[in-house]
C-alpha cells in the first residue's frame, strides 16, 4: 500500500462512523422513533439525577428508616437468590435433561411468574401460605410457622418473582453445555450426581451467576408481591421500594435519594452482569 | 475355513470366561445395529466401516451410555448388559477427548480414581504416575485447552486407563489430530495399546489406523459385520466394494467356472487360480496397463474397451477412474498418462494378466 493510499484509508476511517451510519444504515421514520424511543428511556433517569437533592443527601441516606430499609432489602434480596438457587438450579437440570411427558408445561408453569402481575403473585401466596392457606394453615397448627407479614415472608414473596429469571437463565447455559462431559464422567465411575457436582456445576458457572444475579435485582426491585404478602412494616418487612413509595407521599427528597441508591445498585448489577456475558460467550 | 466358522471358532476360544463375549443389538427407529464381538484379553479389535454404519453406537452400547435392546454383553464372564455405565469396568477415549476443561491435566486423571474411592492424595500420586509414564510429567498442571492435540490423547488415554478398566474403548482415536502429528501419536499410542492387558476395542473410519492398531478387524456396514478377521487378511481379500476401496482393489463378484470368472452383470475374468461357484476377483490398480490403440502382440488375457471418467493426481502417480464393460480404477505415472493423452472422456483399451488377479471363494 502507498503512503497516498494509507492517508486516504485513515481520511475514510475517521469519517466514516458518524456520516456512513445516518446514511446508510437508519432512514429516518426509523431512526426518529428509535430516539424518541431512547430518549424516553434515558430522560426520567437523567431527571433523577437533575432533581436530587444533592445537598441534603449525605443526611437523608444516613438516617435509620433508609438504613433498615436498605439492610433489609439486601438481606432479603440475598436471602431469595439463596433459596432459588438452592431450588431453582436442580429445578433447571431437571428440565434440561430429563425427558418426562408433560416437561414443556411444566417449563411453562416455572416461567408463568415471569409475566404474571407480582399483585397476582401476592395475593396467589396468600392463598397458599397464608394462616388459612391451602399449606399455611398446616405449617401454623403443626410447627407453628406464620409466614404473611414476616421478613421471611418478604424473603418468600421474593424468591416467588425471582426465581424464574434463575431457572430460565441456567436451564439455557445447561442446554448449551455439552452433555457428554456428564457421560465421560460416568465411563470414569462417576455417579449422576457427582457428574453433576464435579463437572456439569463447575461447568455452567457462569450461567449460573449471570441467573443469581439476574435473580438478586428482580428481588432487590420487588414491590408488588411483597407488599401483598408481607406488608408494610419498618424494619421487619419494609424493603427499598416500599420505603420510596411511602416516602413520596410526605418526603419526595428521601424517595428521590432513596431510588438513587437502587439506580447505582442497578447500574452496578449491569456492569457485573455485562462482564459475567463476556467472560461467558 | 470359511467366515462363520472362523467366528464362531474365536468364539469358543473365550468360553465366556476371560476377555469379551458380546452381541450388541440397539434398534433405534429404522437403523438396527447388530454386531457380535469376541476378543481375549491382551486383543485390540478395530470397529472399522463408513459414517453411519453404527460403530460409534456399538461403542456406546459397549460403554453403557446406549442400553441394548437385544444380545447380551460379557466381560470376564461377568454379565453387564443391566449394568448401569460408571458400575463397568469399561474406560473411554472419546473422539474429541472430553477432557474436563476446569480440571488440569492431572486432576482429569485423578478424577476416576476419586470415583473410584481413593483418597485425594493417592488419586493425585497415582495420577502424576500415569502422567509420567504417558511422557506428560511436565504438563500435570496444565489446563486441557493449554494441551496440544497430542498431548490431550494421552491425557486421556491416561486418565481411561487409570482406573485399571478390564475393557478400553477408543473413539477415532486419531481422528482429532492433523496428519504431521497424527504419525507420532499412532505410534505411541500402538505401543501403549501393546501393553494394555485386558481387551481393546477401538472405532476407526481410517483402515490405515485399523490396520497400524489393531490385531484383529471387525469391518461394520448399515449395522452388520460385513467382515472380520486379521489385516493383512482383510487387505487381501476384501469382500465389499467399501472395504476393497478401502485398501485400494478393484473388486468383483463372479461366477467361477475353472480360470474364468463371469462377473456379474459384466464380462469374464481370465485368473489363474481354478475355481467354481460364486467367487471375488481383485486385481490392484497398479496392474492395470492402459492402450490408446488395441494391443496386438499383449499376451494380457483380459482386455476391454474403457472410457476415462476421471483423474487424480497424487505424487507422480495418477489414478484414472473408468467405465466400460467393467468399472476400474488404474493407476500410471505421470509421464505414461501424458503420452495416452489421458482426460476424462477419452477411450482407451485397459489389460489386466491373469497373474496379477486373485480369485477366491465368496
Amino acid at each position: 500500500m502507498t503512503s497516498v493510499d494509507k492517508a486516504g484509508a485513515a481520511e475514510t476511517l475517521e469519517r466514516a462512523p458518524r456520516r456512513g451510519r445516518v446514511r446508510k444504515g437508519a432512514p429516518l421514520p426509523l431512526l426518529l422513533p428509535a430516539l424518541i424511543g431512547l430518549a424516553f428511556l434515558l430522560v426520567p433517569l437523567v431527571a433523577l439525577l437533575v432533581r436530587a437533592p444533592w445537598r441534603s443527601l449525605p443526611d437523608l441516606l444516613t438516617s435509620t428508616e433508609v438504613w433498615q430499609a436498605l439492610q433489609l432489602s439486601l438481606v432479603c434480596a440475598t436471602a431469595a437468590t439463596a433459596v432459588s438457587l438452592v431450588v431453582g438450579v436442580p429445578l433447571a437440570w431437571l428440565l434440561a435433561r430429563v425427558e418426562f411427558p408433560g416437561r414443556g408445561l411444566v417449563r411453562a408453569l416455572v416461567t408463568l411468574p415471569l409475566v404474571l402481575p407480582p399483585v397476582v403473585g401476592g395475593v396467589a401466596l396468600l392463598m397458599a401460605l397464608g394462616r388459612n392457606g391451602v399449606v399455611g394453615q398446616w405449617l401454623d397448627s403443626w410447627f407453628g410457622i406464620t409466614l404473611p407479614f414476616t421478613t421471611t415472608g418478604v424473603i418468600v414473596a421474593e424468591a416467588f418473582v425471582a426465581m424464574p429469571f434463575l431457572v430460565i437463565s441456567v436451564e439455557g447455559t445447561l442446554r448449551a453445555a455439552d452433555p457428554r462431559y456428564e457421560e465421560a464422567a460416568t465411563t470414569l465411575g462417576a455417579s449422576r450426581f457427582t457428574a453433576f457436582r464435579r463437572v456439569t456445576l463447575p461447568l455452567i458457572a457462569p450461567g449460573i451467576a449471570a441467573g443469581a444475579v439476574l435473580a438478586w435485582a428482580r428481588a432487590l426491585g420487588e414491590f408488588g408481591a411483597t407488599i401483598t404478602f408481607a406488608g408494610n412494616f419498618p424494619g421487619r418487612t419494609q424493603t427499598m421500594p416500599l420505603a420510596v413509595y411511602l416516602a413520596l407521599q410526605n418526603d419526595p427528597d428521601a424517595a428521590i435519594a432513596l431510588s438513587l441508591v437502587l439506580l447505582a445498585v442497578s447500574i452496578a448489577v449491569l456492569a457485573g452482569l455485562r462482564d459475567r456475558w463476556m467472560t461467558a460467550s | 475355513m470359511t467366515h462363520t466358522e472362523k467366528m464362531r471358532h474365536r468364539a469358543t476360544a473365550t468360553p465366556g470366561s476371560e476377555g469379551l463375549d458380546a452381541r450388541l443389538v440397539v434398534q433405534r427407529g429404522s437403523f438396527r445395529l447388530d454386531v457380535a464381538l469376541t476378543a481375549a484379553p491382551g486383543d485390540v479389535v478395530a470397529l472399522l466401516g463408513p459414517n453411519g454404519a453404527g460403530k460409534t453406537t456399538a461403542l456406546r452400547a459397549l460403554a453403557g451410555l446406549t442400553p441394548l435392546t437385544g444380545g447380551h454383553l460379557r466381560l470376564d464372564g461377568t454379565e453387564l448388559d443391566r449394568m448401569p455405565p460408571e458400575s463397568r469396568p469399561v474406560g473411554v477415549v472419546f473422539q474429541d477427548y472430553l477432557l474436563f476443561p476446569h480440571l488440569s491435566a492431572l486432576d482429569n486423571v485423578a478424577f476416576g480414581l476419586r470415583c473410584h474411592g481413593a483418597p485425594k492424595a493417592e488419586a493425585r500420586a497415582q495420577a502424576a504416575e500415569w502422567l509420567d509414564h504417558m511422557g506428560l510429567a511436565d504438563h500435570a498442571g496444565s489446563k486441557p485447552r493449554r494441551l496440544s492435540g497430542g498431548q490431550a490423547q494421552r491425557v486421556a488415554l491416561a486418565r481411561a486407563l487409570a482406573t485399571r478398566p478390564r475393557l478400553l474403548l477408543l473413539d477415532e482415536p486419531l481422528a482429532a489430530l492433523d496428519a504431521r502429528t497424527r504419525l507420532e501419536v499412532r505410534a505411541r499410542l500402538r505401543r501403549h495399546l501393546a501393553e494394555f492387558e485386558a481387551v481393546a476395542v477401538l472405532v476407526t473410519h481410517d483402515p490405515l489406523d485399523a490396520m497400524v492398531l489393531a490385531d484383529h478387524l471387525v469391518v461394520i456396514e448399515d449395522g452388520r459385520v460385513v467382515q472380520e478377521g486379521a489385516p493383512p487378511d482383510i487387505a487381501r481379500h476384501p469382500r465389499t466394494d467399501y472395504i476393497a476401496h478401502l485398501v485400494g482393489l478393484n473388486l468383483y463378484r463372479g461366477e467361477a467356472e475353472g480360470h474364468t470368472v463371469r462377473v456379474d452383470r459384466g464380462p469374464e475374468v481370465t485368473t489363474t487360480e481354478e475355481l467354481t461357484g460364486p467367487v471375488f476377483v481383485a486385481f490392484p490398480p497398479s496392474a492395470v496397463t492402459l492402450y490408446r490403440d488395441r494391443p496386438t502382440g499383449s499376451s494380457a488375457r483380459n482386455l476391454w474397451h474403457c472410457e476415462v471418467t476421471g483423474l487424480e493426481t497424487n505424487g507422480d502417480q495418477v489414478r484414472a477412474d473408468l467405465t466400460g464393460p467393467l468399472r476400474l480404477a488404474a493407476d500410471l505415472t505421470t509421464v505414461a498418462a501424458t503420452e495416452l493423452e489421458l482426460h476424462p472422456g477419452a477411450t482407451v483399451w485397459a489389460a489386466v494378466k491373469a497373474a496379477q488377479t486373485h480369485a477366491y471363494p465368496a
